[in-house]
């Protein structure tokens, strides 16, 4: 195909939509980071004794660990002297309501396209608005709180809810867990908390905005969501950061904990800045996502939409541990020009009856790599557990590469664990039925894509939905198989 | 065992042992000797793998070897009764064969004819003849400084096989490598080392098959390398008979070239430990590759098969199959890898895995990787781990079949799958004999 030369050319010319910066007085720390910076941060931050030992204490653990390799990326080693660990937009006082807020701040908001006002009055979801680790403000507040449900930042949780916070802290993703979690453990700024009170039915859904904005700062947000028995929360995560030419870190840790009936659906779509088409720049995001079904019966999805940044090393995973409980994750990863991508879940069953189900879909296009990489254990006693996994991946052109790392540790002879992945490219029969049919090369392209995705789209609020397929469009626009 | 040995004693004795293996090859070191210095160093270097690497992960056979193996003995006597040298014969079977006890290699019961098509000779024999398939192609594809369990063998390669078959020949029967370990009296070591080529449009298929004979610990460390011509068609069938006290680690070392053919089947019915490297390389062009696999564990029995297939050409097929069924507290590991290379195109590979557990105390870890860089290609794996079906089960009972009879029949229908690749009708009927021995 002659064409193809030419898309390519368009496409890999196209610049990050959300790629500027705006200048916000920002209060930081000094570069590098020791026990002083920890104590700066917990002071800033006014944060009680116990919390600033549990950091410390992280500190510590992570001092003594090794930056892991194993990972399927490959990426300049970071330097963990050389970041700001806290910046925080200026503000004096907290504001009460979004009239209070600094107007610059809002207008970085109306740039990303979630004008805060727009979405409070269209759209009625909940958003906790986090720009460079400290939440600036959070809406529908008072609507949630008649339902006892707790919607705040992570360091305002501190302050109102300390017993909360320090019981469920950790409990799912321990300091030790591994390097980029104990690192934010140490470190973390600010984040989301969420509480769904017993028997609770949260009528929204909640959401966080994650974006990276001070040059040179490191993003370690904590996420911690607690549903109590017989519960239900459906939670968003959508992220974004400007262009910078240096590798941005972010290690962000994300815990949840699901009593018994409850059940909790946590979606996230993350376009963070890949880097240019010569593969400078990006985000390396490391995150650590775990989940646990503590209680019987309990519930967790994961939903991810991946399209952007430059390095990813992510495995959101759900530990079955009550019994019936069920755990889901749904992934679309795609990679263009230089990203890496390496994806994937733990399934780990521990209660009878256990079920879980992944589906993941990879799409890979210019340089990139893309793997998935799970785990499905199921233990002795997890008697009856069930598994059923799904990876796709898709190649568009002969310069990226898809890769399946699964793992597959069965201990029970009562449980069924299938597994299934195939590699293919777009046929070219597809394309020709659709070009036949007056459909576009690209258009074609597109349609096909997300008819792939289909499955793990279908799984995203409506909201995010639309926006998923805008990215995935604009992801691949061009690279023609 | 007759002294205790700890850990780190183990490469102390194969360091003397190597010294002795140099004394008593004396003036008859052969042009290889070099390659045999190279690789031991290396392998003393680096001991057993342990789980800590990726490879080894399930089977740390550091630990298990450091146990068990004392590889300080001496090779014990040479004299063999029947039972040695007839186990593992096939009945029926009209082969060329060569026979091995304690890698020492049996004329009087071995039968090689001298034929137009094909060399047949054990590696002694090859190498002070100075042949040159040895100077071809020997320690060419197998890479000692890859894996420890090749540098142990090359370091000790002394005994096995060489077989050439010439071009434009096909062989019309097949031929068998026998390796029988004689455990009556002690622990035994060996390390057979098998160098097969195929050359340009020939025919053939060989047979592996070890065994145990006595109730004492075997320890079998094998190589193969295979080369495969243009337009050659080669299989390749390792039946591994051993005794649940024996040690097996093999690597099978294959390099196709355009448009050939290897199938490779691989039956393991017991073993304390057994680990089977099966590596593939397809540097040519329309290669297909058949790898076909059975394993039937019962007792502490714990077997890892790795199997690599790496497509380096357009315009090629690869499929693997491996079936597992675990009873008592057997362990199955399969890590199955496919790499298709971005000049691979229009590559297709398949490969699926499929296991029963009959008892919760059974285990299988299962790592099925495809890792691809070239677009037009149509690569699946499959992996699947559970029980018998309750109601296939129920529907036989229903019809008069007792539990048990209805149970051997769904497991034995599982088996065949795998059973029904082989060709050779008297292999087929051996191997039918034991699977079913052993399910009812």
């Amino acid at each position: 195909m002659s064409k193809d030369d030419q898309i390519l050319e368009e496409f890999t010319s196209k610049e990050y939509e959300h790629g500027w910066t705006v200048d916000i007085d920002s209060d930081q720390a000094p570069k590098g980071l020791n026990e002083d910076i920890i104590r700066f941060i917990s002071a800033k931050k006014e944060e009680p004794q116990w919390l600033l030992d549990w950091r410390l204490d992280a500190f510590r653990v992570w001092s003594k660990m090794q930056e892991p390799h194993w990972a399927n990326v490959t990426f300049p080693s970071i330097n963990y002297q050389d970041i700001i660990y806290y910046s925080a937009p200026k503000q004096k006082v907290q504001s009460k309501s979004l009239d209070e807020v600094d107007p610059e701040l809002l207008e970085t908001f109306k740039k990303l396209g979630i004008s805060l006002e727009e979405q409070k009055r269209l759209t009625g979801v909940a958003v906790d608005a986090v720009i460079d680790s400290v939440s600036v403000a959070t809406t529908f507040k008072d609507k949630l709180g008649e339902l006892g449900i707790i919607f705040c930042s992570f360091s305002e949780a501190v302050k109102e809810h300390p017993e909360l916070v320090k019981k469920y802290l950790g409990s799912v993703v321990p300091v030790s867990d591994n390097y980029y979690a104990a690192l934010n453990s140490a470190v973390f700024s600010d984040g989301s908390f969420c509480y769904i009170p017993k028997g609770v039915r949260c009528p929204m859904e909640l959401s966080t905005y994650f974006r990276i904005n001070a040059a040179n700062t490191g993003q370690f947000e904590r996420t911690l969501i607690v549903a109590e028995d017989n519960s239900y929360v459906s939670y968003l995560e959508g992220c974004t950061a400007p262009m910078r030419d240096e590798n941005q870190l972010h290690a962000a840790v994300v815990e949840i904990y699901v009593k018994a009936d409850a059940e909790v659906k946590y979606s996230t779509v993350q376009n963070w800045y890949p880097g240019d088409k010569n593969g400078k720049g990006g985000i390396y995001n490391l995150v650590t996502k775990r989940g646990i079904c503590a209680g019987n019966n309990a519930k967790l999805s994961w939903t991810q939409v991946e399209t952007g940044s430059a390095v990813t090393w992510k495995y959101p995973s759900c530990i079955l541990k009550g019994d019936n409980s069920s755990g889901e994750f749904y992934s679309v990863a795609v990679t263009n020009n230089y990203q890496q991508a390496d994806t994937g879940t733990k399934m780990i069953h521990i209660g009878r009856n256990t079920k879980s189900r992944i589906v993941s879909k990879g799409v890979s296009a210019g340089y990139s790599q893309n793997s998935y990489r799970g785990q499905v254990y199921v233990m002795k006693r997890a008697t009856g557990a069930r598994n059923f996994s799904q990876c796709d991946s898709l190649l568009m052109g002969n310069k990226c590469g898809a890769h399946t790392f699964p793992y597959i540790d069965i201990e029970n002879k009562s449980s069924m664990v299938e597994h299934e992945a195939t590699t293919s490219k777009i046929g070219e029969d597809q394309i020709f039925y659709c070009t036949q049919r007056g459909i576009d090369e690209e258009s074609a392209v597109a349609l096909i894509v997300n008819g792939y995705c289909k499955e793990v789209l279908n799984q995203l609020p409506m909201e995010f939905a639309v926006e998923a397929q805008k990215l995935l469009a604009l992801t691949l626009e061009g690279s023609v198989g | 065992m007759s002294n205790a040995s700890k850990p780190d004693n183990q490469i102390d004795q194969l360091s003397k042992k190597f010294d002795q293996f140099e004394t008593m090859l004396n003036g008859s070191k052969g042009s290889i000797h070099e390659t045999r210095k190279a690789a031991i160093a290396h392998f003393l270097k680096n001991g057993f793998p342990t789980s800590k690497n990726e490879e080894y992960k399930y089977t740390d056979l550091d630990k298990a070897v450091s146990k068990t193996i004392d590889f300080s003995l001496e090779p014990n006597a040479s004299e063999f009764g029947a039972s040695e040298l007839e186990f593992g014969k096939i009945k029926d079977l009209d082969a060329y064969e060569l026979v091995f006890v304690n890698g020492q290699y049996q004329t009087e019961q071995s039968s090689v004819p001298n034929l137009d098509g094909v060399i047949i000779t054990d590696f002694k024999e090859a190498l002070s003849s100075d042949s040159d398939v040895i100077k071809n192609h020997y320690s060419k594809y197998a890479s000692f400084e890859k894996d420890e369990l090749v540098a142990l063998n090359t370091g000790f390669s002394i005994n096995g096989s060489v077989i050439r078959i010439k071009k434009n020949q096909t062989i019309d029967k097949p031929i068998v490598l026998r390796y029988i370990n004689s455990v009556v009296n002690d622990q035994t070591q060996n390390h057979p080392r098998n160098l097969i080529v195929a050359e340009e449009s020939s025919s053939a298929s060989v047979i592996e098959i070890y065994g145990d004979v006595g109730d004492h610990v075997s320890f079998t460390n094998e190589v193969t390398e295979i080369v495969i011509a243009e337009n050659s068609q080669l299989d390749h069938y390792k039946l591994q008979l051993n005794s649940n006290k024996a040690f097996y680690t093999g690597t099978t070392q294959v390099m196709q070239a355009s448009s050939s053919r290897f199938r490779s089947y691989t039956f393991t019915v017991a073993g304390s430990i057994i680990r089977n490297n099966l590596n593939v390389d397809q540097d040519g062009e329309g290669c297909e590759t058949h790898m076909y696999g059975l394993y039937l564990l019962n007792g502490n029995s714990h077997v890892d098969n790795h199997t690599t297939v790496d497509h380096k050409k357009p315009n090629s097929y690869s499929n693997e199959l491996y079936k597992g069924i675990l009873d008592d507290k057997s362990k199955g590991v399969f890590n199955g890898k496919i790499y298709v290379r971005p000049e691979a195109q229009k590559t297709n590979a398949f490969q699926s895995n499929k296991n029963i557990l009959l008892t919760v105390n059974a285990i299988v870890n299962s790592k099925p990787l495809l890792e691809i860089w070239a677009d037009d290609v149509k690569c699946s794996h499959g992996c699947t781990t559970g029980q018998l079906d309750e109601e296939a089960l129920f529907y036989m009972q229903a019809r008069g079949l007792s539990k048990d009879s209805a149970r051997s029949l769904l497991l034995y229908a599982f088996a065949t799958e795998v059973l029904e690749t082989v060709e050779i009708e008297p292999v087929k009927a051996y191997l039918e004999k034991i699977i079913s021995d052993r399910l009812h």
